[in-house]
């Protein structure tokens, strides 16, 4: 993991005394609300529904089991004890006290984090594939480019009010775990045929009111030029970019009207100019970054650990959680395990701190202390002994942190919708806590194979409802909660937006909805087809027909 | 207005003068974008100090080659929301190497300063006196800077690799 | 004519919270001011703006509601949950207090 020298440390240090400063002047009526207002956003604080809300920024998802215990400690001495991880990788406080933020974020300091450009039309918290340095598909390790674009970002004084907020993600894999189609700026790590490293930028995309697949602007771009051709797509961005219009003012939409030609020459126009500056690394701090995230020191061992083997011959509730929680290693011997917290009629993302706790100590012994964020709001450990599976299931178990559903139906992404949410037109979690006890059968959620159900309570889309294979989206229809369902997203390497299938459903009806389309599949599915595929096989029609002729 | 310059709140002999005043004899003016394009035979030959005052959508590229017939540069920020001015200033520093005062004008607060200070705006002017004493301590709450830009301060990377050179070198003691 | 109270963030802890009728804040809904009437409504803003000057509280409105049931409970959805408590969290919240 990266560690701060003390440079990285003053900045966050004085960010906090900055803060504390501004906290002050609010206070003492030397700022108004509308003034002091972008300000705590800077910093990740907003004002919800019940309270304020803080969003900690859990870089590109990687956190230490020293930093997990700090959450815990935070969500227990100024919060509800518990917090809640986003489908941004970070992790959100519900209930925090404006006069306490600054200690607050004075404890996060002090193990290296913060919640720097959390909110706000800035560039956001980077995001990148959860499985970065395990994953037996990876090209390369995109939590370097992460740190790289994480520093480069940081307080960045031409791009700290851009027209809208600005979101990059990174992966490094052919499978595309951190959904780069769907971001302003998608960066896919590559080797080119003399092996070195360079990226596929991708410019464009995005969730919200306006869901776009973003347009790939670059196929290589060598590594050294990272950071001068970002600057360059940011400055054509807050130059361009519309701000008459809040709707209209994310790049997607600057992408749009230019077209991609045009806006790629005006990139690239730009980028003639700066390209040999000082924006970008000097020689040697890629090296120096990238010498933190080496491998750890992982044992000479042999696959297919005899013990695992036997434990999954014995032991059939272990097996399960095996098949669909454990993903393959890069490292002979290990194996990357994933924590759902989506246990049966939970809270898609939530976790107290007992079991942030109980997460820190197990990652500590058996993880090399490191854990990983999901944007699908799971948590994982990366780097798992083969012959340790056993052992650390039974711990999560202990916790209610081993539910076997990764994947399955039941592993639903659920934004906080109108229980937490200001701007929500409806209830998520109440959705999400229904459909897992609906589908509590395993053997049923089994049999209907992997199916992602994302849910947003409002246009947003912060629970990603366009790219769910069934996408729920709550609108408001005279002061009633109804639900507009989509079929067919994909937020993999084929990206895919969902298409709606007909008029909204209430509330109540929501449940039988899905298990009316989940029945339809099975009823059209081909030997080994998965919804997906039986949905690009055959459409919306069949599923719109028993939708709305049941109702 | 109060008008800070190196962290000194100091007399601005400046005077802007509207699209439709009469431009006095003497002392300097600022005058707008479309003025300056219009008039300019007269206000070349005015032989006085003139300055130019660009709003938020008028782009650096306008002025580029008259640069050095201005003192004084003024990028208008219509809320302090829209950073425009953020990259037209660095454009005139940087890429135009533009040497003269580069001021910030309109609704400029205390909490944005460190960064227009680091894109290159050495002239900041305040609504109100004691808005403006109070915004000095703005400048120095943060030292490090991961970017290079136009302070030319030492970015954090730069820094690293000078420590790791010395250390080579063997001048680090 | 529908009657409404008028609810707000506290600035210190963002908790939600009522005006009352000696211009104070409480949390609970029931100790509010009930208000029917533009005017009336408007004067009752007027002072809440004034607690917002003060820093007392932020972004204060006016919500309906509705005594029918023999309870106090706001008319809109958004309203009755910031009024008891997240629907997924009884344990937490105002209705946690009640
Ligand atoms: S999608 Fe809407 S309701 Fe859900 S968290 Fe985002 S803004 Fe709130």
């Amino acid at each position: 993991m990266y560690l701060y020298d003390t440079i990285d440390q003053s900045l966050v240090d004085q960010r906090v005394e900055q803060f504390r400063g501004q906290v002050r002047r609010r206070m003492a009526g030397e700022l108004s609300e509308d003034e002091f207002k972008p300000l705590r956003l800077m910093n990740g604080l907003y004002l919800q529904l019940h309270a304020y809300m803080l969003r900690v920024a859990i870089p590109y998802g990687t956190l230490s089991s020293h930093q997990m215990r700090k959450l815990a400690h935070i969500a227990q001495r100024y919060d509800k004890g518990y917090g809640h991880f986003t489908t941004r990788q970070n992790l959100q406080f519900n209930w925090p006290k404006l006069e306490e933020t600054p200690d607050i974020l004075a404890e996060l300091a002090d193990v290296q984090m913060h919640a720097l450009q959390t909110s706000g039309n800035c560039i956001r918290n980077v995001t990148a594939d959860q499985y970065a340095g395990a994953a037996a598909d990876e090209v390369a390790d995109p939590r370097i480019t992460a740190e790289v674009v994480r520093q480069w970002s940081t307080l960045h004084p031409e791009f700290s009010f851009l027209p809208r907020k600005f979101k990059i993600a990174v992966t490094g894999s052919s499978r595309d775990r951190a959904a780069v189609r769907v971001h302003d700026i998608g960066l896919v790590v590559k080797r080119d045929e003399a092996g070195a490293i360079g990226y596929q930028v991708i410019v464009g995309g995005g969730l919200g009111r306006t869901p776009m697949i973003g347009a790939t602007v670059r196929d290589f771009l060598p590594k050294r030029h990272l950071l001068s051709y970002l600057e360059a797509i940011l400055r054509v961005y807050n130059q361009a970019g519309r701000r008459d219009n809040m709707y209209k003012a994310r790049i997607k939409i600057l992408v749009h009207a230019l077209g991609a030609e045009e806006f790629i020459r005006r990139v690239e126009a730009e980028w003639e100019a700066i390209r040999d500056s000082a924006v970008d690394l000097p020689a040697g701090e890629h090296d120096r970054i990238a010498t933190f995230f080496a491998p750890p020191r992982f044992e000479a061992l042999p696959n297919n650990d005899g013990e695992f083997a036997r434990y999954r011959l014995e032991d059939r509730e272990f097996a399960q959680w095996a098949r669909t929680n454990v993903a393959p290693h890069k490292q002979l011997g290990y194996a990357i395990a994933n924590i759902s917290l989506k246990p049966e009629g939970g809270i898609p993302g939530d976790a107290t701190t007992e079991q942030m706790n109980a997460i820190a100590a197990i990652a500590e012994r058996f993880s090399f202390g490191e854990i990983r964020v999901t944007h699908e709001q799971n948590l994982v450990l990366p780097h798992v002994r083969q012959a340790d599976l056993y052992g650390v299931w039974q711990t999560l178990k202990s916790h209610d942190l081993a539910t076997p559903n990764l994947g399955l139906i039941s592993d639903i992404i659920a934004c906080p919708g109108m229980d937490y949410c200001s701007l929500a037109n409806a209830r998520s979690i109440p959705l999400a806590q229904d459909i897992s006890k609906r589908f509590a059968d395993l053997r049923r959620q089994h049999d209907i194979g992997e199916l992602k159900v994302k849910i947003s309570g409002c246009i947003n889309a912060c629970g990603h409802h366009h790219v769910g294979h069934i996408g729920l989206l709550g609108v408001d229809r005279k002061g009633e909660e109804y639900y507009q369902i989509t079929l067919g997203g994909s937020a993999d390497e084929n990206t895919n937006l969902g298409k709606i299938v007909g008029p909204a459903v209430p509330y109540d009806k929501v449940g039988s909805a899905i298990e009316t389309i989940t029945n339809t599949y099975i009823g059209l599915r081909a030997d080994g087809e998965s919804f997906l595929d039986t949905y690009r096989r055959v459409g919306n029609d069949p599923f719109k027909e028993t939708l709305y002729a049941a109702h | 207005m109060p008008l800070i310059k190196n962290k000194q709140i100091v007399a601005d002999t400046w005077q802007y003068v509207g699209d439709e005043a009469a431009i006095p004899a003497d002392g300097g003016v600022i005058v707008s974008l479309a003025r300056w394009q219009a008039e300019r035979s007269v206000l070349v030959g005015r032989n006085a100090p003139l300055g130019i005052r660009l709003k938020s959508d008028e782009s650096a590229e306008a002025i580029a080659d008259d640069l050095p017939r201005f003192d004084v540069v003024a990028l208008e920020f219509p809320t302090f929301k829209d950073g425009r001015p953020y990259s037209t200033v660095r454009l005139l520093r940087e890429r135009h190497h533009y040497t003269g005062e580069l001021r910030a004008v309109g609704d400029i607060l205390r909490d944005q300063l460190q960064f227009m200070r680091r894109c290159g705006f050495d002239a900041f002017e305040f609504a109100d006196e004691t808005a403006a004493e109070k915004a000095i301590s703005a400048f120095d709450e943060i030292e490090a800077v991961y970017q290079t830009a136009a302070d030319w301060r030492r970015s954090a990377a730069m820094i690293r690799t000078d420590t790791a050179n010395a250390f080579l070198n063997g001048t680090c003691g | 004519m529908a009657m409404q109270v008028i609810s707000a963030n506290r600035l210190v802890d963002g908790l939600v919270v009522y005006m009352t009728g000696g211009g104070g804040w409480s949390e609970r809904i029931a100790d509010a001011q009930a208000v029917t009437g533009k005017e009336v409504g408007e004067v009752a803003m007027a002072a809440a703006r004034v607690a917002e000057e003060a820093r007392i509280i932020v972004e204060p409105y006016l919500i309906d509601i509705d005594e029918s049931s023999g309870e106090r409970r706001p008319t809109r959805y958004r309203e009755l949950i910031r009024a008891k408590g997240p629907t997924v969290r009884l344990d937490i919240g105002k209705q946690a207090e009640l």
